[in-house]
């Protein structure tokens, strides 16, 4: 299920900075939860990218977040 | 390396402080503050903050964090330190350090630029390192729940009263400056309208087609603000379209009530974490923007380094320069609400606790160089052009004829030719009276960036300025709403098990409904003051702002002293007692026999006033509510004050316990356990 490590070795610096782009925004939320769902909880349910986003959102907002 | 490096840094900030100091009077070049400031930031981060981690929280690479501890891959994850410092960054800074540092150039460019610099330094950047280091150590316990844990009950129920308060006042402040930047601005209210269903369809987009795709969704978005501002100012050219969006004050505020209300009881992803996306998207861009068009631009600062005004007659707001500037001004310097966030969801993303310094410290470092860059834009202004803008109807006059003719009495020289083609430039009706600081900052952001980026486009860039403050006011009072909710639902729930429950929809509505009405009471009544409302709304939200910091500090002083680092417990404690002196000296706020700081003086003044028949219709009609709104004023300073000193009585009686070797309630902080992290596997990296 783990998104297939990419092969492409080309502009590793700009690699590097759609990948720091992503992870700023979030995102990349999803094929992260999904990583660590597959090498730690392997056998328990993985939620859907629907479902991890709505969980990820209500989480979020449930809590001071925002600041003056 | 390093030491030349600092040797560099204390040198510039050395020369930059210097050129400052010369130029006295004479107009200074902005360059030299941004230099100071850089330097500043940089030899508090590099000396300053690695001493605190060192040698003050003992501040341990080697233990594992929560986030490590308790991963679940959602809101504990191990996260690389750039990704926690934007997330962080993109938390604490919101319009604060925009709207303080505009207000408080009132007494020239430097009083605000030290006490933003040295505040930030020796006391912001110290806080919300240091709460977020202790919110580490505790599993990412919230400020409340470590005030209860560490100090007793009473210390986490003032969290929740101060930060339920400080949410109302904020909400009913931020109102109202966006308010003062809306009316009778067709261009500013159609765009600002247009960012609803942009949000909306932001919101769909994330949730029905594409869910999660983040980065897409945002492009849409800020790509359909961008358009709506250029879309507002064709519409302010048509004469039928035009009047659909002219609004006064009033039926604005009764809006922003509205949307508030409605947002607060939607579903976040309908518009409440779409507008966010949004939101943070401008802000991260229009502060690089604006730096860079400083840097570019390098504009003279025409405002005095100090005016009259520091005796206390100042038009923005009445008070001395102590300790009214330190009030003004408290994000950008000091802001407890730094203190609700650095325990709340960022703690849970911590990989490493050496990060501390880089997330707490440096977040708030840039935060406070933001207020520096607003002080900029405000100072780069004609002084007589500043005071124009921000200056209420009731103080001023009420004709632009009067408001010129008062402020060109000060000595800042202004004519309402000038101020009508400036206006006309921006594409407004009128620049005079738009209290609140928003329109000042725009009208300098607009001539920052006209004069890099081209200046046919000021009322272009005005109007953007504008969509952008307004955009994550409304994000912040949509946020703070919701938040509000759910601690008084908390609230309620000790008097009615049910009204605690936060999915069950009449206890939402109930809820969402007080709240609401709560700041948009304040909000009501500070459109309807003839002096603007900001004069009263903002000196209060700092007193409160300063109050959660100074909580945040004692819990912080109350951990060091318990866990025997007392010999280090000054560094949490000078600020803290610095801000007690502050917003104790804000009792003037009370006790003023001068009209235009004391509440009570003011209620008594208007009263007399009424009493006797010497007020215009208009204003008799509502002095009624201005009454009794100051003497509401002033017990809710009492009642700040009031906790602020309870919460550091209850943190000395903690302290006393503990040198006299009594028994104390034990640390919350969680066990050791060693760090199987290996460096470069996280997330992000």
């Amino acid at each position: 299920m783990s998104p297939a490590p990419s092969t492409d070795r080309r502009w590793p610096r700009l690699r590097a900075l759609w990948g720091l782009v992503r992870a700023l925004s979030g995102d990349d939320a999803y094929e992260r939860y999904r990583a660590h769902h597959v090498a730690r909880h392997a056998g328990e349910p993985l939620m859907s990218r629907r479902e991890f986003c709505a969980d990820a959102e209500r989480r979020r907002w449930s809590g001071v977040n925002r600041c003056c | 390396m390093r030491r030349f490096s600092a040797v560099v840094l204390a040198l510039g900030g050395g020369i930059a402080m210097g050129g400052i100091a010369l130029q006295r009077h004479e107009p200074i070049n902005a360059l030299w503050i941004i230099t100071a400031a850089v330097c500043i930031y940089l030899l508090g981060y590099r000396f300053y903050a690695a001493w605190i981690a060192t040698r003050v929280l003992l501040v341990d690479p080697s233990r594992a964090t929560p986030a490590e501890r308790l991963n679940n891959g959602r809101d504990f994850l191990p996260t690389h330190r750039a990704i926690v410092f934007g997330h962080h960054f993109a938390a604490i800074a919101g319009p604060g350090p925009l709207v303080g540092p505009t207000l408080a150039a009132q007494f020239g460019y430097l009083p605000g630029t030290l006490w933003i610099l040295i505040g930030a330094v020796l006391g912001g950047c110290v806080q919300d390192m240091t709460i977020l280091f202790l919110s580490t150590r505790r599993d990412g316990r919230s400020l409340g729940q470590m005030a209860r844990d560490e100090l007793g009950p009473f210390g986490g129920f003032a969290a929740l009263i101060g930060t339920l308060l400080i949410l109302i006042v904020l909400s009913a402040v931020l109102g109202l400056v966006i308010v003062n930047a809306m009316k009778h601005s067709p261009w500013a209210t159609s765009t600002v309208a247009a960012t609803i269903p942009a949000a909306i369809l932001v919101g769909l987009y994330l949730r029905l087609w594409r869910p999660g795709r983040v980065l897409e969704g945002s492009i849409i978005g800020v790509s359909l603000v961008l358009l709506a501002v250029v879309a507002g100012g064709w519409i302010d050219h048509q004469p039928q379209l035009r009047n659909a969006f002219d609004y006064a004050a009033l039926p604005i505020a009764a809006a922003i009530v509205i949307y508030a209300w409605v947002a607060a009881i939607l579903p976040v992803w309908l518009l409440l974490a779409p507008r966010d996306y949004l939101s943070t998207f401008l802000k991260l861009g229009t502060v690089a923007l604006l730096a860079v068009a400083i840097v570019l631009t390098h504009p003279q600062l025409k405002m005095p380094a100090l005016t009259q005004f520091i005796d206390g007659s100042g038009p923005l707001f009445g008070g001395a320069l102590f300790p009214f500037v330190f009030i003004t001004i408290a994000c950008g310097a000091i802001s407890g609400f730094h203190a609700l966030v650095a325990s709340g969801t960022t703690p849970k993303l911590i990989s490493n606790e050496a990060d501390v310094r880089l997330v707490g410290y440096g977040s708030m470092a840039l935060e406070s160089f933001v207020a520096i860059m607003a002080m900029i834009a405000a100072t780069l202004l004609d002084p007589g052009v500043y005071f124009a803008i921000n200056s209420g109807a009731g103080v001023v006059g009420a004709t632009p004829e009067a408001a010129v003719h008062t402020i060109s009495g000060w000595g800042f020289p202004v004519t309402a030719e000038q101020m009508q083609a400036l206006a006309q430039a921006m594409g407004e009706h009128t620049l005079f009276a738009r209290t609140g600081g928003a329109p000042s900052l725009a009208v300098g952001m607009a001539s920052i960036f006209g004069s890099s980026f081209g200046r046919s486009l000021a009322a272009v860039w005005y109007h953007f300025a504008i969509m952008f403050e307004v955009v994550f006011i409304l994000t912040t009072l949509d946020a703070g709403t919701r938040v509000g909710r759910f601690m008084l639902q908390d609230l309620l729930g000790h008097l009615w098990a049910p009204l605690g429950r936060t999915s069950w929809y009449p206890s939402v509505l109930f809820a969402s409904t007080l709240l609401v009405a709560a700041w948009g009471y304040f909000l009501y009544v500070g459109v309807i003051d003839p002096n603007g409302g900001v004069n009263i709304l903002w000196p209060l939200f700092g007193i409160a702002n300063q109050m959660l910091a100074a909580i945040a500090l004692s819990v912080a002083t109350g951990i060091l002293i318990k866990s025997g680092r007392a010999r280090y417990a000054l560094v949490t404690l000078a600020p803290l007692a610095w801000l007690a002196l502050v917003t104790s000296a804000a009792w003037q706020k009370i006790v003023s026999a001068d009209v235009h700081v004391g509440f009570l003086a003011a209620a008594a003044d208007l009263a007399a006033k009424l009493a006797a028949g010497s007020l215009s219709p208009e204003r008799a009609a509502v002095a009624p509510q201005l009454i009794f709104n100051q003497r509401l004023d002033a017990a809710l300073t009492a009642l700040f004050t009031a906790i602020l000193w309870f919460v550091i009585l209850d943190m000395a009686r903690v302290c006393v316990r503990r040198l006299r070797g009594l028994p104390l309630r034990s640390s919350s902080e969680a066990p050791y356990r060693q760090s199987q992290l290996p460096g470069p596997a996280l997330a992000g990296q």
